[in-house]
């Protein structure tokens, strides 16, 4: 058996892909369960409720789908410009550092104007810390892959160290959090009695955002190019280093401003575990969705509907809720060779 | 042809029927060859002919889709290097297949030990590579790491690893590409050596004079198919020539045009590599209106720092770029679109185009933000695809439309892609890095007619070519680069092919001679 | 004067010297795990999923009643599985190194946990096991037998390497691979030899934390050490002699920054000294980024006829 170039993926190929692989994955999750003990039907049921099943299901995955989206967004556009982002983990709790700082009663504005400085701020914050990496590839030719991965944890310690010291509420009866943000900071709900809140509409408004952007303008044209071939953009003329470092405060830019939604509209103030790996898990995200940025939105809320309900189902029966992050990075892996098969067909001999 | 000590020729090597497709297109149809000991077999044809496949087929890169293979009277398996590397058949590749951080020694010697030996013979293995150097005139360093060799010394290693498995068939793809005139006739000389020794030589080529100096039978290919075979005495240039294009040949000839104006000059200009060698030392250089200047030479003597110069990529240390009469101060690539030079760079696939994208994103690539292709950062994409639509029907760029990805069209309608973004636009200066190379000789022709048609429209071309027939074809005048530096302009002619020749293997002391002629 | 007095004395401590081998041991396990696959042409980003699974599979084998050298075992027979997974994809599929080696360690880490999960359901506090003892030596040289492993390995590797023709075989797949082929030799094969064998390294890595460092199994208990070593490998040139000195380097600032942190008794929060680890990293990355000379053909897939 070999593999041969295919001319061109059909669309139907492209999309039938990511399906696949979920399949293929969750095949794969049924053996675990089944080491387990438990009816395997009766699980993969109970996770269907459990994320799907009631309005509070519902939005509980579309709150947890909120900072994925963003996220995913983030590594899509940065692996889009081949720019390996490991570091979305970091960069979402510097947004969230950024928002608790802005949004904690220093600027006593209005919440029309607070809102959206808290989320500059933590946009802000997030490139920025990905600039770091993006100036050290461009310049000294240093891998970013294992800055950004080593960068993540550079930042816990940060942010450990404040929630212990300046940045420590003195109301948190002695446990290393923030104080919470201001009401003014605080996005608005979109369903009442839920914890579904605005940063949803953000993130889906910034998934069609970058979608036009990508193939509507000139920047989403020179970001592709260098993309896909760094050198041939260099000789058109198209400006490789700004094009590298400004994807870079884009990317770094939308995992900050899911660390900021999730302050601002979900815990209200900045703990160690503000995210489970949020950070990680948008890889496969924008793997799953082969870097589109509407696809995302998609693989976003597949990757949520499994952690949520995966928590209702480790509730339900004996099967640890670890089960979830198996399941996402079997996905991961089973979406590669799909992705692959998009582009080549197998060939015997 | 060499004889066996019985005055039979022994076969070595038998071919039956080979047929290899990829995709849809046929690249080797039912070719059979017979290979005698003592024997030089060239195997001609133009690029894309289909020898390079051939000899892959044999050597076990490929599986042949038909037909069988006969090494010394038993069936080769197909698909195997290890295989036909045990039937003593040794290939040397067009482009080495040598690891750079290595030693010559670790190069030849990889693969010959069985793999769990506790401890490689090194000394035993030095010796017989020295004995081997010597026998055949083949002189290497065993320690030298492999990226301190000259072109011609790699060549050497490339054939001493052949020799050291003790190949009996030995299959050179393209040896003398990268070859000045003298090198190559001492590698023929080594090939006599080695039939004398009995060994059987097929060598794959696309010139003619080489197969006159050094075959004893030449198998013509065309288009996948075995057109002839001849004893190399019994044949001619014309006939051959015919063979393999299929049609009479008629060269480009430029017509001479009285010079212009400088659109290009260099004065004293250095560039130095990242460890700060120089890559191009003090060159000197004009390049005027109406004229095609040729530089020749070996690659690797800093004719891609002479290109990126130009094209923008790299700036000059030292000394003065000057474009149209105006002092260029910090160029970048843009800047030189901006000033009238169009690119034509040496390695299409990786520098000219990205594959991924359609046709119309790549004709568009050097001026999208022209207010043609977009306005206020919106891509005017209608309006490139009409642009492009105009470029594909004005440079014959054969493709389904503007919306086919350029990885899927062949390489002489990417150079048409690339010529059509770059040439559309009536360019002062044209830069063209081997432009032609690797292309059949339909896109040859057409790539030299545009570069001459240009030149007659008052551009000024640089040719920077490895292929001394293409620069003596197109050029009016010659500079020869070596070790970064260039030799005074020769008009076309001045210089003999040798006296060439020389200047390229840096014999610069016969230089007077050659200035003093005129 | 006091600060330097002191470091002094610090460094010719016994106690200080067996606590940097100590700390140095999964490093050097680590790097010449990433090295063997760096040098092999792949990159194994899966090293800390490898290392996780390593602790977790070694500390539990023991604590189901295995030996510790089964542990051991068991340690690296998962590790060189996982391998086989990231090369399987990465050398004949030819995917993306980076992605895979990241899926890879997402998967690694989340079996172990759930694993240890399923396995112990309500532990709050980690349960331990009786782990390996130093060895009856005077000095520094009282180490745990892995820590001796460790420093064979070293040699044991670099004379693999440099002096057995697997070895040069092993580096022309990651320099040239078509001239491997060229001479006979199975470029798959040997890609997906070098990463196991490497991953069963790394996994010894991580059994290293549960069986001598620690006598249980913790999360987040590698925390970064896979990464650290991928550094390592650049800082050391894809040498093994020089990956030693470089995790021992490391081990030493790090051993010091524990003491420097007890000496200078909480004017710094202890998060900077914890942070040093990771940013010495980064320098050692960006001090040699520019003359590091990498593998020729590292993250570079190889497909055979491929044109």
């Amino acid at each position: 058996m070999r593999l041969e170039p295919r001319a061109d993926s059909p669309l139907a190929l492209q999309v039938f892909a990511p399906v696949g692989a979920v399949v293929a994955a969750l095949a794969l999750c049924a053996a675990l369960v089944a080491w387990t003990g438990a009816p395997v039907l009766r699980a993969y049921g109970l996770l269907i409720e459990g994320a799907l099943g009631s309005r509070f299901a519902l939005t509980e995955t579309l709150t947890r789908a909120t900072p994925l989206i963003l996220t995913g967004l983030a590594v899509a556009v940065a692996f889009r410009a081949k720019l390996w982002n490991i570091g979305a983990e970091g960069q979402l709790y510097m947004g969230a550092l950024a928002a608790v700082v802005v949004g904690g009663g220093m600027l006593d504005l209005p919440a029309w104007l607070l809102i959206p400085l808290v989320l500059l701020a933590g946009m802000a914050a997030g490139g920025v810390t990905l600039l770091g990496p993006a100036v050290l590839k461009v310049r000294f030719g240093v891998d970013e892959v294992v800055t950004t991965l080593l960068l993540n944890f550079v930042v816990l310690l940060l942010v450990s160290m404040l929630l212990e010291g300046p940045l420590k509420d003195p109301m948190g009866m002695g446990w290393p959090q923030s104080a919470p943000v201001i009401a003014a900071a605080e996005l608005p709900k979109l369903v009442a009695r839920t914890r579904l809140h605005a940063g949803l509409a953000i993130a889906l408004g910034l998934a069609v955002l970058l979608w036009l952007m990508d193939t509507r303008t000139i920047w989403g044209y020179e970001n592709r190019a260098v993309g896909a071939n760094p050198r041939a953009a260099a000789f058109a003329g198209m400006p490789v280093t700004w094009i590298m470092l400004r994807t870079a405060l884009l990317s770094g830019g939308l995992a900050g401003l899911a660390g900021a939604a999730e302050v601002c509209g979900l815990k209200g103030y900045l703990t160690l575990d503000l995210s489970p790996g949020f950070g990680y898990s948008g890889i496969v995200v924008a793997m799953l969705a082969q870097l589109h940025p509407l696809g995302v939105v998609g693989a976003a809320l597949f990757i949520a509907a499994v952690f949520v309900g995966a928590d209702a189902m480790s509730r339900a029966m004996p099967v640890p809720n670890y089960i979830a992050d198996v399941m996402v990075a079997t996905s991961l892996l089973c979406m590669l060779v799909a992705g692959l098969l998009t582009r080549y067909r197998l060939r015997r001999g | 042809m060499a004889l066996s000590a019985t005055g039979e020729p022994e076969v070595v090597l038998r071919l039956v029927g080979i047929t290899k497709r990829f995709g849809t297109l046929l690249a080797n149809d039912s070719v059979s060859l017979t290979l005698h000991a003592g024997e030089v077999l060239a195997l001609l044809g133009e690029n894309g002919a289909g020898k390079t496949t051939l000899m892959n087929i044999l050597f076990g890169h490929y599986v042949a889709d038909e037909g069988t293979i006969e090494a010394f009277g038993r069936p080769l398996p197909p698909g195997s290097p290890r295989a036909a590397l045990e039937a003593g058949i040794g290939m040397v590749h067009q482009h080495f297949t040598l690891a750079d951080n290595l030693s010559v020694l670790d190069n030849v010697t990889v693969g010959t030990e069985s793999l769990w030996r506790i401890r490689s013979d090194r000394r035993a293995a030095r010796a017989r590579l020295l004995e081997l150097a010597q026998r055949f005139g083949l002189e290497v360093r065993p320690d030298a790491v492999v990226a301190d060799l000259s072109v011609g010394e790699r060549q050497r290693v490339e054939i001493l690893k052949a020799l050291y498995r003790d190949a009996r068939i030995l299959i050179l793809d393209e040896p003398t590409a990268v070859l000045t005139p003298q090198e190559s006739a001492s590698l023929f000389d080594t090939l006599r050596r080695l039939t004398a020794d009995g060994l059987a030589v097929v060598f794959i080529s696309h010139k003619m004079n080489e197969v006159f100096a050094a075959s004893d039978t030449v198998a013509v290919l065309r288009a996948g198919k075995l057109v002839a075979t001849h004893a190399t005495s019994d044949t001619d240039r014309t006939r051959l020539a015919e063979l393999m294009v299929g049609r009479a040949v008629t060269p480009a000839a430029p017509q001479p045009l009285a010079a212009g104006e400088p659109v290009l000059e260099l004065s004293h200009v250095t560039v130095a590599s990242d460890h700060g060698r120089p890559l191009l030392d003090a060159v000197d250089l004009a390049v005027r209106r109406r004229q095609v200047i040729g530089i020749a030479g070996v690659s690797g003597n800093g004719q891609t720092a002479l290109a990126e110069l130009v094209s923008g990529l790299v700036h000059a240390e030292a000394g003065s770029v000057t474009l149209k009469g105006a002092p260029v101060e910090r160029a970048d690539p843009a800047a030189m679109i901006r000033l009238g030079v169009a690119r034509i760079p040496e390695d299409r696939h990786s520098a000219g185009l990205v594959g991924a994208m359609t046709v119309w994103e790549n004709l568009i690539a050097e001026r999208y933000r022209a207010p043609a292709f977009s306005r206020l950062g919106i891509l005017r994409r209608g309006a490139a695809r009409t642009y492009a639509r105009r470029v594909i029907a004005d440079f014959d760029v054969r493709c389904p439309g503007p919306e086919a990805r350029t990885q899927t069209l062949s390489g002489g309608n990417m150079q048409k892609l690339i010529l059509g973004r770059t040439l559309a636009h009536k360019p002062d200066l044209i830069l063209a890095s081997q432009p032609t190379r690797g292309l059949d000789i339909g896109a040859v022709s057409y790539v030299h007619g545009r570069l001459l048609e240009a030149r007659a429209a008052g551009a000024g071309v640089l040719l920077i070519s490895e292929d001394l027939d293409e620069i003596l074809a197109l050029a009016d005048s010659i500079a020869v680069i070596h070790r970064g530096r260039l030799t005074p302009l020769l008009p076309n002619g001045r210089a003999s092919i040798s006296q060439l020749g020389l200047l390229m293997a840096g014999h610069w002391d016969i230089l007077p001679e050659i200035l003093d002629a005129a | 004067m006091d600060i330097v007095a002191s470091l002094l004395d610090i460094l010719v401590s016994a106690a200080f010297w067996t606590a940097v081998l100590r700390i140095a041991t999964p490093y050097v396990l680590g790097t010449l795990g990433e090295l063997i696959c760096e040098r092999a042409g792949v990159l194994n980003l899966g090293i800390e999923g490898i290392m996780t699974l390593g602790a977790m599979a070694g500390w539990m084998t023991v604590y189901q009643g295995g030996g510790l050298w089964a542990g051991v075992l068991a340690a690296a027979a998962c590790g060189a599985l996982l391998g086989l997974l990231h090369a399987a994809l990465t050398v004949p599929l030819g995917l993306s190194q980076h992605v895979t080696g990241i899926g890879v360690t997402l998967l690694g880490t989340s079996l172990s946990y759930f694993v240890y999960r399923l396995v112990l359901p309500q532990a709050s506090t980690p349960p331990t096991i009786v782990p390996f003892q130093p060895l009856p030596l005077p000095g520094a040289l009282a180490q745990t037998p892995l820590t001796y492993v460790a420093l064979a390995m070293v040699a044991a590797i670099a004379y693999v390497l440099y002096r057995t023709p697997v070895g040069l075989a092993v580096r022309m797949v990651g320099e040239n691979p078509a001239a491997a082929e060229a001479q006979g030799l199975n470029v798959t094969a040997l890609r997906i030899g070098a990463v196991m064998a490497g991953s069963a390294l790394m996994a010894l890595a991580g059994a290293f934390l549960t069986l001598s460092a620690f006598n249980a199994f913790f999360f987040n208990m590698v925390n970064g050490r896979g990464w650290i070593c991928i550094a390592l490998v650049v800082f050391a040139s894809w040498r093994p002699g020089k990956a030693l000195v470089g995790a021992l380097l490391f081990a030493v600032f790090d051993a010091l920054q524990l003491r420097l942190q007890q000496m200078t008794g909480g004017v710094l929060p202890y998060q900077v000294f914890l942070m040093m680890p990771y940013l010495l990293s980064i320098l050692a990355l960006v001090l040699v980024a520019r003359r590091a000379s990498y593998p020729r053909a590292l993250m570079i897939p190889y497909r055979k006829g491929e044109r």
